[in-house]
């Protein structure tokens, strides 16, 4: 009743190609948008803030960078954590080094050198495909995992290995509290989705997704498989390194070579999965799947009243967890993205049944 | 399908709504004491987090259950559990840092890679750390590490005292000349931090130091004691915790090194780390952060007053083991800091920046220790602005297959030696975050 696009006419090309040709989805963006720019700040908690929403923006974007890679590219990859890594010694050397360096332009050429390292590590799918490349790209995660604990350089010869980011300021208004943390993560978010939106339903996003599906028969009516591939591996590793960026800076703030290790690779890719494959909605989805239902297990038995020891929490959380991981990936395979898609379907025709 | 999204959009904003109306949701009623644990009873380190948690929580116990709290202001406590991991712990660092009617009393994180995180934040959020034994060492500087507490001592200390002993067993610190010293470390920053100090003693005294690191959690250790079978140094100093120690120790029955000549640190010398390896592990040393195992009037008073009630967080026949009393001792400190800045403040509950000038004014007396049911444990303790850590006094103790037994007087760390380096980090960190430095001669 509410969705229906009868009466809807589009008179220009530019208006049936836009991202939300429909009324109410633009209405219905707007208003999420609104809601996360303004009344969230406004009600939210620090907690809810700090241990919450920041760490889902920031792995949300880093969930999105590998959907373009493994959902839209169909190149299995479980370097993500060391991709991460990647980008935040970047950007800690970058600010140590030239002190004299927005944080900002910092962040993206840290992502730049993501990217030169994501086409170094991606090199390999153009010869392998499948399971074999998610070996190729773990032996990538354990290479930077040991390079950054190894060569001293990295951590600015620190003794302990831990180092601390310098605070984001920019131009005298420093990023110092938890509503302008979330802001700005927020804002880098909503932009880098769109930068991934236009590319997917553009030249390059087709041609990812015909290497995906069948990358013979694209290579044969003219898709160059290295530039499709590796073009994934670059964009894709630029926006997992500005996402290694701002999880150091912004959410850890002090950070030891364990914080990029292969569980945080695992628990990326597990969001882009739970939340679909090939789908922008979904990263987001499958990050606050993954990111607040394990905090949500913690404390539920404080607040049904339930006394647990830590452990026997601990231990719940994970079983449950991992339960619901199995019982939703057999309920709906595709994902989160697939049952919102679902849902908007069965909008269309609300409030009949069919 | 509608009613699985149903669900979990209702799921999710329950989420939203409970994680709004759960930071304000409130245990204390006006005269209660928050204080948080941050511990790890599940993961690879829990064999030796568990015992020191149920330590901790059994002397806050013990202090509202004996004394009725501290002057009357009951003691409220809330474990979170961590799993060593330094994200998880940020998590439960921002969970408890409000709750109670004046936020948290004090951290204790029992993990220096959360230390280093927690460092930046308690900056802005004004809670004080106590990092007994472990964290940055340079924090011992007051000037600069306003709110880090590394009481009792570091682990620049712990290498110290460790380069004191062997050089004694070897008739003096000159003979040292010549031997071959292996450091085999959790490759993390709790490993690497004695690494600085361990090199300016080589340095000095011309001993080789060769060091190894092993990757978290540290049960995969052949290559590292393949290592030391091949080059063959004389002492073994072992900088492990959690399952990583006892590996160790079975690995060097593999390769049949000396369990005599194996040093652990005071993380690497408790009964979890010796029991697997079973009768072999006999021979092996370690360092005792003052106090061992061992039994003190306190614990009568645990098992009468805690136990006796069936409100002990662990088991009865825990109580008096290392990590046990170390945990005990850990809550001692901070109870006896809030009494201390009770008596400025007033009887009543207490904030972070009160508690802080309470660890910084924090003067235990052998006396006092003595009151305290602790007598035999510790050394007297003073700290003050420019000295965070108190005292820096520590033991070796040896694994003799059934009770650890002590096999060195007290030893001192060498304050010649590690305060200029303490200083120089100090002030390098000042430069870095550009903090001004409090002056310790005023106030």
């Amino acid at each position: 009743m509410f969705y229906r696009e009868a009466g809807q006419f589009k008179t220009s090309y530019g208006a049936d190609q836009a991202v939300f040709p429909i009324h109410q989805d633009r209405i219905f963006v707007a208003l999420w948008l609104a809601i996360a720019f303004v009344l969230v700040p406004l009600v939210s908690s620090e907690y809810l803030l700090r241990a919450i929403l920041i760490p889902l923006l920031i792995l949300a974007l880093a969930a999105l960078g590998l959907n373009l890679l493994v959902g839209y590219c169909g190149q299995l990859s479980l370097g993500t954590g060391g991709f991460m890594a990647v980008g935040a010694y970047a950007a800690y050397n970058l600010c140590v080094r030239v002190p004299a360096l927005n944080p900002f332009v910092a962040f993206l050429l840290a992502g730049g050198v993501a990217t030169l390292v994501g086409i170094a590590f991606g090199m390999p799918s153009l010869r392998i495909k499948g399971y074999y490349l998610a070996v190729a790209t773990l032996a990538a995660q354990f290479f930077l995992d040991w390079v950054f604990s190894r060569v001293a350089w990295f951590t600015n010869n620190t003794p302990s290995g831990s180092i601390t980011a310098p605070p984001i300021t920019l131009f005298q208004l420093s990023f110092d509290t938890p509503v302008r943390k979330y802001l700005l993560c927020l804002t880098i978010l909503a932009l880098f989705a769109m930068v991934a939106k236009n590319l997917v339903r553009g030249r390059i996003g087709r041609a990812w997704m015909a290497t995906r599906d069948m990358d013979v028969a694209a290579e044969i009516i003219g898709i160059r498989p290295m530039y499709a591939k590796l073009s994934a591996f670059a964009v894709s590793s630029f926006f997992i390194g500005v996402a290694g960026g701002l999880w150091a800076f912004v959410h850890l703030g002090s950070w030891e070579p364990l914080a990029f290790d292969v569980n945080r690779s695992f628990s990326i890719l597990f969001m882009v999965i739970i939340g679909g494959l090939g789908s922008i909605l979904g990263s987001i989805l499958g990050a606050a799947f993954i990111t607040v239902l394990p905090l949500l297990l913690n404390q539920l038995p404080q607040w049904l009243g339930v006394s647990m020891s830590t452990a026997m929490i601990s231990h719940l959380e994970a079983m449950i967890f991992g339960c619901l991981i199995v019982f939703f990936l057999i309920k709906e395979p595709l994902g989160l993205a697939r049952l919102w898609r679902i849902g908007k379907e069965k909008l269309r025709l609300w409030p009949f049944p069919y | 399908m509608p009613r699985t999204f149903h669900a979990m959009s209702v799921l999710l904003a329950a989420v939203w709504a409970s994680s709004i109306a759960a930071t304000s949701e409130v245990l204390a009623q006006a005269n209660e004491q928050f204080v948080p644990m941050l511990v790890y009873r599940s993961g690879p380190y829990a064999p030796n987090g568990v015992p020191f948690a149920n330590g901790y929580a059994d002397y806050l116990t013990l202090v509202n259950e004996r004394d009725g709290g501290i002057n009357g202001v009951k003691i409220v406590f809330e474990e979170c559990e961590t799993g060593y991991a330094t994200d998880r712990g940020v998590e439960c660092y921002e969970r408890l840092k409000g709750k109670g009617s004046t936020g948290a009393a004090a951290f204790s994180p029992l993990s220096t890679g959360i230390t280093y995180a927690l460092t930046e934040k308690v900056f802005a959020d004004k809670i004080p750390l106590i990092t007994m034994g472990y964290g940055r060492s340079e924090s011992v500087d007051g000037s600069v590490f306003l709110w880090n507490f590394p009481l009792l001592g570091t682990y620049w200390d712990a290498a110290d005292v460790l380069i004191q002993h062997i050089g004694n067993l070897n008739g003096g610190l000159d003979k040292l000349k010549g031997k071959k010293i292996a450091l085999v470390y959790h490759d993390s920053p709790y490993g690497k931090e004695p690494i600085p100090l361990l090199q300016e003693r080589a340095r000095r005294h011309g001993f080789e130091l060769i060091t190894i690191p092993v990757t978290h959690p540290g049960v995969e250790q052949k290559a590292a004691w393949l290592q030391i079978r091949q080059s063959r140094p004389d002492y073994v100093l072992l900088w492990g915790w959690g399952v990583m120690n006892s590996t160790a120790i079975k690995e060097a029955v593999a390769v049949n090194y000396p369990r005599e000549r194996m040093y652990g640190v005071w993380w690497a010398g408790a009964e979890p780390d010796v029991l697997p390896a079973g009768a072999e592990a006999k021979g092996y040393n370690a360092l005792a952060l003052q106090h061992s195992a061992g039994q003190a009037p306190v614990h009568a008073d645990i098992l009468k007053y805690v136990y006796g009630k069936g409100k002990g967080a662990g088991q009865k026949e825990e109580v008096g083991l290392v990590l046990y009393n170390r945990g005990m001792i850990n809550a001692m400190l901070l109870v006896e800091s809030i009494r201390t800045a009770q008596g400025k403040f007033g009887k009543k509950p207490l904030t972070g920046e009160q508690v802080r000038w309470g660890i910084e004014n924090l003067n235990l007396d052998q006396k006092r220790i003595g009151q305290l049911g602790l007598a035999g444990m510790l050394q007297p303790l003073k700290v003050s602005c420019s000295d965070h850590e108190g005292a820096r006094h520590a033991r070796i103790h040896q694994w003799d297959g059934t009770k650890w037994v002590f096999v060195s007087g007290w030893l001192e760390a060498d304050s010649s030696v590690i305060r200029p380096m303490v200083e120089e980090a100090a002030a390098k960190y000042a430069k870095e975050k550009n903090l001004t430095r409090r002056d310790c001669k005023v106030g």
